[in-house]
């Protein structure tokens, strides 16, 4: 960008080609995930007010489904989604010391967390269906199986991202000065955790 | 050219032990039947834990004042759309 100062009119003007400087950019992509969070926490929280109407009209419905829930495997990936919070915030420390391979190693553990929550969620959906329960069994269960598909659809989401920013890692495109994309999709990563943090009490925990 | 955020190992350690340690709790909690209040406890303790995690892990604590509003204004939002519908389903 240094090359660019002496001719302040075309960077001003910018053609079609955005002239940032590093740290405007990295500003203006945090600035990006954050609204675009703010949209998912509206997602979201049309369907949490949802849960919450429902909820005060049926409550006997709540006290009795809730129980079919399996507190267990919502504990167990409650932990997991905590663990792989903890791996992309320590694989952003590692490259903000520059350090290339623990970041690879940090992102490859997020996604192999993602897909163990991804398959104990599948082995809790089977059994749901097993039993005769379904999306259309009543309104917890239609509610139960629409915020943690669309959740697990983040997930899923999370990890396609998270694959191609370990991708990038992989041809060493980070460095202890440049790692905006995995700050980026480790926000990300963090509010489908905030997410789960929430579904769990108020599915499996209170009746 | 990036403002050094004062977070470390340390500190998301010590998060995660906390988290760690609010999920233990909120589930103990919730074989104890203590009436409405289970509600209450499981909603405080996911709060908790929520904070922590936006404060943290999301480095909110370190961020200047553009990005809070970033953050707080879909709360506000969603405090709207939450209380104006509890109130319209409680006393109409």
């Amino acid at each position: 960008m240094s090359d660019h100062t002496a001719h302040p009119e075309l960077t001003a003007e910018g053609s079609g080609h955005a002239h940032m400087d590093p740290a405007q950019a990295y500003d203006a992509a945090k600035l990006g995930i954050w609204t675009f969070l703010a949209t998912e926490v509206l997602l979201f929280g049309g369907l949490f007010t949802a849960y919450i109407v429902f909820r005060l009209k049926f409550p006997e419905m709540f006290r009795i489904d809730h129980a079919h829930l399996d507190r267990l495997m919502g504990a167990t990936n409650t932990v997991v989604l905590i663990c792989s919070s903890l791996t992309v915030a320590l694989g952003i420390a590692a490259i903000r010391k520059g350090k290339q391979g623990l970041l690879k190693i940090y992102l490859a553990l997020t996604i192999l967390l993602a897909a163990v929550f991804l398959g104990i969620k599948y082995v809790e959906w089977k059994e749901k269906f097993a039993h005769g329960l379904f999306p259309d069994t009543d309104v917890f269960f239609s509610l139960y199986f629409v915020m943690t598909g669309l959740h697990g659809l983040h997930v899923l989401g999370g990890m396609v991202v998270l694959g191609g920013v370990l991708a990038l890692a992989w041809q060493g495109k980070f460095t202890e000065r440049y790692y905006t994309p995995v700050e980026v999709s480790g926000l990300y990563w963090h509010f489908v955790d905030l997410v789960w943090i929430y579904l769990f009490p108020l599915f499996y925990l209170i009746g | 050219m990036k403002s050094s955020h004062g977070t470390g190992y340390g500190i998301y350690l010590a998060v995660f032990a906390a988290l760690l340690a609010l999920t233990g709790a909120t589930v103990a909690v919730s074989y104890v039947d203590l009436g409405v209040m289970n509600v209450a406890v499981a909603l405080l303790i996911a709060s908790l834990k929520a904070s922590l995690v936006a404060l943290f892990f999301m480095h909110l604590k370190f961020e200047n004042k553009l990005v809070w509003a970033f953050a707080l204004v879909p709360i506000f939002f969603l405090v709207l759309i939450v209380g104006g519908t509890i109130s319209d389903t409680l006393y109409r």
